[in-house]
């Protein structure tokens, strides 16, 4: 601890190290904060009941597969193909389900859970492509993940050719557009999702092994960890809740056609990073997660009801995340600087 | 002596924040000789050159280059005054052409501006063939063998207009055909009439390739002799300083290496080779001894410790732990085998954000929880050693960056301690530690060789050897070159075997 002739400057300088240490986790908070605040001022039809029950829909999709991207982000990796994986799995649910016979696709109905098997089963191989290329071969998480996001494009472009599909197997409708009482399925999924996502990193062994590899991979294979194992199971994690969300979201838009979930791909990369994971790796979590979703959620939701140009919509998220990320990598640097610096014995 | 002075450094002090690092050392240089340096590390050679390359422009004492005398403030002003240096990493740009390697930043170009390839590939290849280097010039210096990248960059070096070229350790990574080619080249040079500054480790080397030889101590120059009239021991007893003048931790002495050849093997190796680190090692480690790997920095000891791990393949060899054939495919196949492993370096083994807790208890999660992470189970754990080792502060929850160095790797050793493994291996255990530190580390090791731990300990320090093996390897260009047990062994003889 510091000696006794620091002794009364000490308290307030820890109480600095503490909020720089927690600025990761701040600042998101509190830019949260300042929407709701702002958008309740600027229209009066932004803080309802109603209104709240629209975001937590309009972010479900996009936080079930921010779940998985938090796991390969924290394990300092990205996916660029959730948004592609998860538009071919819904796809492929489709493809399996009785169409209206006014639908022109080759399609092979099947049972409705065989029709989720293959759909979920597509979605583990995804994954599995994509950690074989990683950790065998050896390719970057970014330009393998860029080559599958295409592969996931081809998959949707060659299973419903141009075409739109409606039906999904009865247990996907009820999930994606159903509801229990006011509350819709798709929000209770989400919020179970990411539960289980905290749960799994803030509670189990293999939620620390990914915390570690992303901190300092080297320093867990040093201490016996197969950071190649890890780093995989993260890509299938990742590409399992992509095509859950994918499956969700079709029945949720009532459609399944090709392009359908391209804007989710930079909306659940910006939930991850604008709610503080640090894209280095090894800090953040679920947490930030849901902050950051809830972030994006009122920023989109809120500059709709203020009536604002639309095309200056997509220039104001650009800046925010843009923001964010300038927030991270300072907060990066700081806690660095917080943690390596000795304290007298 | 024929040969005029070149180089001359006359009364040259250099310190480090109070550390003199340099005491009054006059060095001279003449034209047309190869003149050999030795010293331990931190003797002062490396400082020295740095003066001479332009890389310390503080410190006391003149230097005069034929008479004149010079200044530098920058590395660039040591290169405009013909003073080249290749160092132990070559600095090869490994996707460029040997031509493009041998005139970088000098490249012809044509009347438009662009590089004139055919002229700077005729020009590159006179060069290379007049220094009797036998190498296209088009091919990509990254496909060349090691041996043939350093003559690219001594090339290069020369084209610069170098008169003065300092070679830092240039043989530690060269075959011996390669070695022979590299002599060569030294000794046409110093006929044409360079001077060569050879810094080395290896004392055969530093007899064969130079014409007088200075010595380095404790920041000072001990003394200069020409070669022929100087041996391998005269140089290591000088190197070591015969009497006991100093009085630090350094070991000086000599040891009685005990070794326990009773006790049933843990670790077994056998024609363990890898390719570009070390070839044919084989080994045994017994249970409770420790077993020293000694070798010069590149030897291939850190490796064979990495390769022991499952952190470098092994391209032949088999490793038995406790009898049983081990796959050491990754590191976690070493951890469930048995085998621990704490590297040189602590960046590399330790997580400085996270808590200390969560830093022991890394390596042993496994056993204290299946599914769920227990942190009040691994609290309790971390406070047990950070009692036991002294770790200051006792504070678990504290971020491991806080800490000082030696305090980090006690959290290090404490990764292994609590399950202990079959094998231990320490790479470097006490590098750049002080006093105190080094003593606790010390008696960890031996508290655990107690246990009946097999330790391997690699190191490019003989006193981390001596002080610590049982039985000592002695490894020499990634092969065992001897093995010391059961008789009285001490650091100059450690050095000659080296």
């Amino acid at each position: 601890m510091t000696s006794s002739a620091t002794g009364a400057a000490a308290p307030s300088r820890a109480r600095g190290d503490w909020l720089r240490s927690r600025l990761r986790n701040i600042a998101p908070f509190a830019t949260l904060i300042v929407l709701v605040a702002l958008f309740s001022v600027l229209s009066p039809s932004f803080p309802t009941l109603d209104n709240l029950a629209n975001i937590l829909q309009q972010i479900s999709v996009t936080g079930i597969i921010a779940v998985g991207l938090t796991f390969v982000i924290l394990c300092a990796e990205i996916d660029l193909s959730v948004a592609s994986v998860g538009n071919a799995v819904g796809i492929v649910v489709a493809f399996f389900t009785l169409q209206d016979s006014s639908v022109n696709i080759a399609n092979i109905p099947l049972p409705g859970i065989v029709a989720i098997v293959i759909a979920l089963a597509a979605s583990v191989l995804f994954g599995l492509a994509t950690a074989f290329g990683m950790t065998v071969i050896g390719i970057p998480s970014f330009i393998m993940t860029l080559a599958m996001l295409q592969i996931g494009a081809g998959v949707c472009a060659m299973l419903v050719r141009g075409q739109i599909a409606y039906n999904v197997p009865p247990l996907i409708a009820t999930l994606g557009n159903g509801s229990i009482g006011p509350v819709p399925w798709i929000v209770i999924v989400a919020a179970l999702v990411l539960l289980a996502g905290h749960v799994v990193l803030t509670y189990t062994r293999f939620g620390r092994y990914v915390y570690m590899t992303g901190g300092n991979r080297e320093a867990a294979e040093f201490s016996g960890i197969n950071t190649r194992a890890i780093i995989a199971a993260v890509m299938v994690i990742s590409a399992v809740c992509s095509g859950l969300a994918g499956m969700l979201g079709v029945a949720h838009f009532g459609s399944a056609q090709q392009d359908e979930f391209d804007t989710y791909l930079l909306d659940s990369i910006s939930a991850v990073v604008v709610g503080g994971t640090s894209l280095f790796g090894g800090q953040g979590g679920i947490g930030n997660t849901i902050v950051g979703l809830f972030v994006l959620g009122v920023l989109n939701n809120g500059l709709d009801h203020i009536r604002i140009d639309s095309f200056l919509k997509i220039l104001i998220r650009g800046v925010i995340l843009l923001l964010a990320l300038i927030v991270n990598v300072y907060a990066q640097r700081m806690r660095t600087r917080a943690a390596t610096t000795p304290t007298a014995v | 002596m024929d040969r005029p002075p070149l180089l001359e450094l006359v009364g040259i002090r250099k310190s480090f924040g109070g550390v003199a690092a340099l005491t009054d050392v006059d060095f001279t240089l003449c034209r047309g000789e190869v003149h050999g340096l030795v010293g331990e590390n931190g003797a002062g050679k490396s400082t020295l050159m740095k003066i001479i390359a332009g890389v310390h422009g503080e410190y006391h004492g003149t230097m005069r280059i034929a008479g004149e005398v010079m200044r530098f403030r920058s590395a660039g002003d040591a290169k405009a005054a013909g003073i080249g240096m290749v160092h132990q990493e070559l600095s090869i740009v490994r996707d460029l052409s040997v031509a493009e390697n041998v005139l970088l930043g000098v490249q012809p170009l044509n009347r438009f501006g662009l590089v004139d390839y055919p002229t700077m590939y005729r020009i590159a290849g006179e060069q290379l063939h007049r220094l009797g280097i036998d190498v296209d010039p088009r091919l990509p210096a990254g496909d060349l063998p090691l041996g043939l990248q350093q003559l690219v960059e001594i090339a290069r070096v020369l084209f610069s207009g170098a008169r003065i070229i300092i070679l830092d350790e240039p043989t530690s990574a060269l075959s011996p055909p390669e070695v022979e080619r590299l002599f060569g080249l030294l000794h046409r040079l110093r006929d044409e009439g360079h001077s060569l500054v050879f810094i080395s480790h290896f004392l055969d080397d530093i007899l064969r390739v130079s014409d007088t030889v200075t010595i380095f101590r404790n920041g000072r120059r001990i003394e200069t002799a020409p070669v022929p009239q100087i041996d391998k021991h005269w140089i290591i007893e000088r190197m070591i300083g015969a009497g006991h003048e100093e009085l630090e931790e350094s070991y000086t002495g000599e040891i009685f290496l005990d070794s326990k050849p009773q006790a049933p093997v843990v670790l077994a190796a056998q024609g363990l080779s890898s390719a570009g680190s070390f070839a044919d090692v084989s080994l045994d480690v017994r249970a409770g001894e420790v077993l020293g790997i000694y070798g010069f920095m590149g030897s291939g000891q850190l490796e064979l410790a990495r390769a022991l791990f499952g952190k470098l393949a092994l391209d032949a060899g088999s490793v038995r732990i406790g009898g049983v054939v081990a796959h050491l495919r990754n590191t976690a196949a070493a951890r469930r085998a048995g085998i621990a492993f704490v590297p040189e370096s602590r960046r590399a083994m330790l997580f400085h954000m996270e808590p200390v807790y969560k830093n022991i208890s890394i390596s042993i999660l496994e056993r204290i929880s299946w599914l769920w992470v227990r942190p009040e189970a691994e609290r309790e754990i971390a406070a047990r050693h950070v009692k036991s080792l002294q770790i200051r502060p006792p504070l678990v929850d504290r971020p491991l960056g806080t800490l000082s160095g030696g305090n980090q790797q006690k959290v290090a050793l404490a990764k292994w301690l609590t399950y202990l493994p079959k094998v231990l291996l320490l790479s470097e255990p006490t590098r750049g530690m002080d006093v105190g530190a080094k003593d606790d580390v010390l008696k960890i090791i031996k508290s655990l060789r107690a246990e009946g731990i097999g330790v391997v300990v690699v190191s490019a320090e003989p006193e981390t050897v001596l002080s610590l093996a049982d039985r000592i390897l002695v490894m020499k260009r990634g092969r065992i070159a001897q093995e010391f047990s059961g008789e009285v062994v001490s650091k100059d003889r450690l050095l000659a075997a080296a």
